[in-house]
This record gives C-alpha cells, structure tokens and sequence, in this order.
C-alpha cells in the first residue's frame, strides 16, 4: 500500500486554499503536515479522505482505505466507552475491540458514559477509534490536542505499532512526536494563488 | 446498517435522548383540540381523523432537526461518510431508527387518543394501521428535509418549511383512509395509493437525501 | 451554433444586454394591447357580467406560476448534469417570479371568487394546488437563502427541486382525490366544446403572450443580476487572496 497524492488543489467553502500538492507515503511510513493556521492542513486530509472533491489532481488511495481523525471525535455523551468504540468495530465490520481499549489504556474507563469523560480521555477514546476500523492509512488532525505527555507517549506507541505492521499515516500537528519513519511536508509554498480560481 | 440503527434507538432511549417527548407532544394536541373547538361529540367525531393526523404529523416533525444535526455536529457524519456503508444505508438506517422512535409508538397511541376525541368505533383499527403504513413516509421524507438543512445553524424552522408541504399526500390519503373507515365507506383506494407514496418514498429519498448530507458535508 | 454557448457566462451576458430591451417592450406592448382590449372592449359575460374580466389577470399569471416551476426544474437539472452556472442562477433567479405570479393567480382568484361563489376562498383543488405551490416556492427560496457556499446552495435547492416537483404532482392528484370541486375546467382547450367564446379568447392570448414574455424579461434581468453578484464575490476573493 502507498498513498501517492499527485497535482492535488483542493478547496474550503467554495475558495481554493492549496495548489500543486504532490507527495508519496510508503507503507510503514508518516509524514507529518506542518503549516500555520488556515494553511489548509484539514482541507487536505478531508480531501485525501474523499469527503469533498478535489478541484484537479489524483489520489491513490479510495476513501475505503482510510480512516480519519478529527477535532471532533464522532463520540457520543450518552454511550459508554466500551458502547462507542463497539459501534465504529461493527460499523466496519470487526469484532474485538479489547485491544483497541488496552492501547489507549480506556480499560478502567470502559463502562463509564463518555459525557463523564475529560477531555483527554475522550480524545483518547476518538484515537482508540482508529485501531477498531482495520483501515491501512490513517489521517490525524491534530491528535495530540488535549493529551497529556503520557498519553501522548501512549499515542506515538499506537502510531509506531500501526507502521510497523505495514500501515501509515498522515498527521497534522506542531509538536515534535518522535517518530522514526517519518518525513515532513510544509503547507505553506502550496498555498492557492490567484491563478488557481476557477 | 444494523449497527447504526442500533445504535440510534438506543441513543433515543437513554436519558436526554428525547423519546417520548414526540408522544407527549401527541397527546397534547389530543387534549387542547377539544378544548378549542368545543365538547360537542358530534363536532369531535367529524373531525377527530384529520387532527389525529395532523397531530401525528406535528410530532414527527419535532424530533426530525436533531436526526442528522447531531451526528454532523460531534463528527460522526463525517466520520460515517468515510466507513464502509454506503451513505444511503446510513439514511435508512436513521430513518428507520427514527421511525420505531416516533413514527410507530404514535401509531399504537393513536388509538387511545382516538378515544378522547370520540372517533367513530370502526375507525379505530384502520386509525392504527394507516398510521402504520403512512409514518414511514414522513420520517423518510424528513429524513430527506432533515439532510437538505443539516449544514444550517437553527436549520429547524426552514425544515419545517420545507418537509411540511412534502407531507400533503400522505396526510391527505392517511386522513381520508379514517375519515372513510368511520363512515363505512371503501377504503382501499386511499389506503393503496397511501402505500404507493411510502414506497416510493423508502425507494427514491435515500439517493436524493444522501447527495444532500455529501454536499453539505464537503 | 450549439445552445449550450449560452452556458458561458459572458456569453450569456452580451446576447441578453442586446435582446433584453426588445423583450422588455415587446412585452409592455402585448401586455397594455391585451389588457385594455380585455377590460374595455369585450362585453359583458352573460351570467359572470364584467367580473369575467379577470380572467386577463388570472389565466396566464396562474399558467406562469406553473410554467416558472418547471423552467426551474429543467435549468435544476441542467445544474446537476452539466455543471453550468449560469442555469443554477437561472433558476434562482426565476423562483420569485414564480412566487409572485403565483400569489397574483391566487389574489385575483380571491377577488373573482368572492362575487361568483360567494367567497373569498374555497378549498376547492385547484385552488388548494396553488396554495401548495406557493409553499413549494417559500421552501425552494428560503433554502437558497440560507446557505452561504453557492454552489452548495445550487446542489441542494436542484434536489429540492426535483424531489419537490415530484411530490407537488402527487398534491395535484391527492387534492383531486380528496376534494371534486367547484372550479370550471381548462378555459383554454382546442378540442373542447365548451370553452371561452372568441371575443374572449383572442385579448386573452395576447394576455398570455404578454405574460410569458415579461417572465422572460424579468428572469434575464435577474439572472444578470445573479451573474453580477456572482462577479462581486469573485473580486472580493481575489482581494483576500492577494
């Protein structure tokens, strides 16, 4: 598996934000988006995740390899831990979500309601997400928000396991997470310009 | 698709997930009818089909703004437009939902209200089983109201605008079934062409509903 | 020289500007012919006595009403097939027009009705079907206005379109259904025997030729103007994007 995105412009609301966006992630690989803020870094991986259309350019992978994270986490105040992530298992058609919850260490948290939640044990819950949908590319918008270093380690572990095993990743964050394999993209020289307007 | 719509009852039976307010809200209309138009039994009779139907209708409409709003909101939408069901399971699947929530426990208290608003004995049975094969309709058509709006903030009030017209056929040919059964007269007319729309609608909205909630989520 | 050269914006904006004014007076011409010929010079309606008059109002507004709906339909389904900008704005721009000839169909219909029926409003089905297409065309409207993306805006009010179309058909049939009616048929037919005596008719296509052509005015106008607007926000991004 590899995510080659080619030529990509992609647009927010109607105005185009990023032009000309080429790059390749092999399997086992990540690649970390850096940019400031309104760069277009969600943009491009609701692109990649097929949830708007890309003005001109070409994607390898369909929107049934990748799974994607988020600010908002699709959790639901009124299920449990254990309830959320065994809705998102079944939605794609897997069954166990026991390692997903050890990875994140939710174990104690389980039968707890995710309303009573902190906001870092849901974010970590949102991330535990990721592990039930069997998906190879991962595409993370800022993850590490809310986390705290430990869970953060926690979460760089997850990420390092999930390569490991042939998968990748595209992460949008500012912190330096550490990890091995990974390359860096900065958004910036692919910002939209006047020529790009339909 | 079970899943999901799994997942939606049991979010509807939870606490604050709103089940029965639709219910009350039906009993409501049942209760403040008669005191508006009188207790004539004679007057309640005539037109107690029509305001069971139409109160059906109100009720289901009021829970249709948070069917898709708050899975758009906390990012389950986006997060279901990316999993492998395609985006016309994900509207049955709620409509459906919906419908068990709603469109059925209406139909069964129906005819309790039917009671209080003296409507004529033969009707009972028929009050019921229209509602049965009518509700559907209406949450798939709301279903299709609620997907066109889920980008709106206080999108509520232009659903309403928008669904309450697409309810005319089916609040015509459900009411007239009623209105039919407690005067004796032939009913399978109505009540075929009642079915006809429910079908359709379960047929065609999905496709049209789930372009809407991909435009609105892009 | 295909139709769809038309689809280009400026295109469509410089054969308009030279068309516009000619439609605008031809329209004026047919309208003010038509209608002084039909209050002033027809007689009296034996059984209606001038009231009949009316109908010079009623009959082509309550054609339009329909005929501005399905104009929206077809530029809709344009929108979503081939992408053409120009006929999602057309199709904005003629959904007030439709609502207006609509509530003029329905008002005059009032002002015959209360005279010949004894009442301002019957829920007779023809009138009852306007009624509901005139909550069509608030819905078609408000969801134009209350989203900000155009193109979104565009995508959803064509679906709404199509799926509305739909079910104002079934309203048509169920309102039939549900009640027989007192209105009198199709004024208007070739093959039918009892139709509008020729005195009547003649003023009265002039009417409806008038009519057709002022809604093809007024939605070029509007369309230029959605074309302009259009324009505005272009320019206000490019300044962003600088």
């Amino acid at each position: 598996m590899e995510l080659r995105v080619n030529n990509l412009s992609c647009a927010r609301g109607g105005v185009p934000v990023l032009a000309g966006v080429s790059f390749a992630v092999a399997a086992g690989q990540a690649l970390i988006l850096r940019g400031p803020n309104g760069a277009g870094k969600t943009t491009l991986l609701r692109t990649l995740a097929g949830l708007q259309p890309a003005l001109a350019g070409e994607v390898s992978v369909g929107a049934d390899d990748v799974a994607l994270a988020t600010h908002a986490d699709g959790v639901k105040a009124a299920l449990t831990v254990a309830e959320n992530l065994g809705f998102w298992a079944a939605v794609h058609g897997q069954r166990d979500i026991a390692p997903a919850i050890s990875a994140m260490n939710l174990t104690a948290l389980q039968s707890r309601p995710a309303g009573q939640l902190s906001a870092g044990q849901r974010r970590r819950l949102g991330l535990a997400r990721l592990l039930v949908t069997g998906r190879k590319v991962w595409l993370l918008d800022e993850p590490t928000v809310s986390l705290d270093a430990a869970s953060v380690g926690l979460f760089v572990q997850v990420i390092t396991t999930h390569l490991a095993n042939g998968g990748l990743a595209v992460i949008a964050t500012h912190i330096d997470l550490g990890l091995t394999a990974a390359q860096t993209l900065d958004l910036a020289p692919f910002k939209a310009r006047l020529g790009a307007l339909p | 698709m079970i899943a999901l719509f799994l997942r939606d009852l049991r979010l509807a039976f939870r606490a604050g997930g709103g089940f029965g307010l639709a219910l009350a809200f039906f009993l409501l209309v049942a209760v403040l009818v008669p005191l508006g138009v009188g207790p004539k039994a004679a007057t309640l009779a005539l037109i107690a089909p029509g305001i069971l139907w139409v109160g059906a209708m109100l009720s289901c409409l009021l829970t249709l703004d948070r069917l898709f709003a708050t899975d758009f909101e906390d990012g389950s939408l986006d997060l279901l437009a990316t999993a492998p069901i395609p985006m016309e399971g994900v509207v049955l699947a709620k409509a459906a939902a919906h419908w068990v929530t709603t469109g059925l426990p209406l139909a069964l208290l129906a005819p309790v209200l039917g009671i209080l608003l003296q409507l004529p004995g033969p009707a009972f049975g028929w009050l019921t089983l229209s509602l049965l094969i009518g509700t559907p309709a209406l949450s798939m058509i709301g279903a299709f109201g609620a997907a066109l709006t889920v980008g709106i903030k206080r999108g509520g009030l232009l659903l309403s605008l928008l669904v309450l017209p697409l309810y005319v056929p089916t609040l015509i040919f459900g009411a007239e079934v009623v209105q039919r059964a407690g005067q004796g007269a032939p009913l399978q007319s109505p009540l075929l062409l009642l079915a006809g729309i429910t079908a359709g609608a379960l047929a065609l909205l999905p496709f049209a509903a789930a372009m809407a909630i991909r435009v609105n989520l892009r | 020289m295909s139709v769809w050269e038309y689809a280009n914006p400026k295109r469509f904006m410089d054969t308009s500007a030279r068309v516009l004014p000619w439609l605008a007076a031809l329209a004026a011409l047919c309208l003010i012919t038509g209608l002084i010929w039909g209050f002033f010079f027809t007689p009296d309606d034996f059984r209606q006595g001038s009231t009949v008059r009316i109908i010079y109002l009623h009959v082509p507004a309550a054609m339009m009403a329909i005929n501005a709906w399905v104009m929206m339909l077809v530029a809709s389904l344009i929108w979503l097939i081939r992408r053409h900008h120009v006929s999602a704005l057309a199709a904005r721009a003629a959904a007030p027009v439709g609502l207006t000839f609509t509530l003029i169909a329905l008002i005059t219909g009032a002002f015959w009705g209360q005279p010949m029926w004894g009442t301002w409003w019957a829920w007779d089905p023809r009138l009852t079907s306007f009624l509901i297409l005139f909550l069509f065309y608030l819905g078609y409207i408000a969801l134009w206005s209350a989203i900000e993306d155009s193109d979104a805006a565009a995508d959803l009010t064509s679906v709404l379109c199509m799926v509305g179309s739909v079910f104002a058909l079934l309203s048509r049939y169920a309102v039939n259904f549900w009640n027989q009616g007192l209105h009198q048929g199709a004024s208007l037919s070739l093959d039918k025997e009892e139709n509008v005596a020729d005195v009547f008719w003649v003023p009265l296509l002039v009417c409806i030729a008038g009519f057709v052509l002022l809604f093809v005015t007024l939605v070029l106008i509007r369309t230029r103007t959605e074309i302009r607007a259009r324009r505005l926000q272009h320019l206000l991004l490019r300044e962003r994007m600088q």
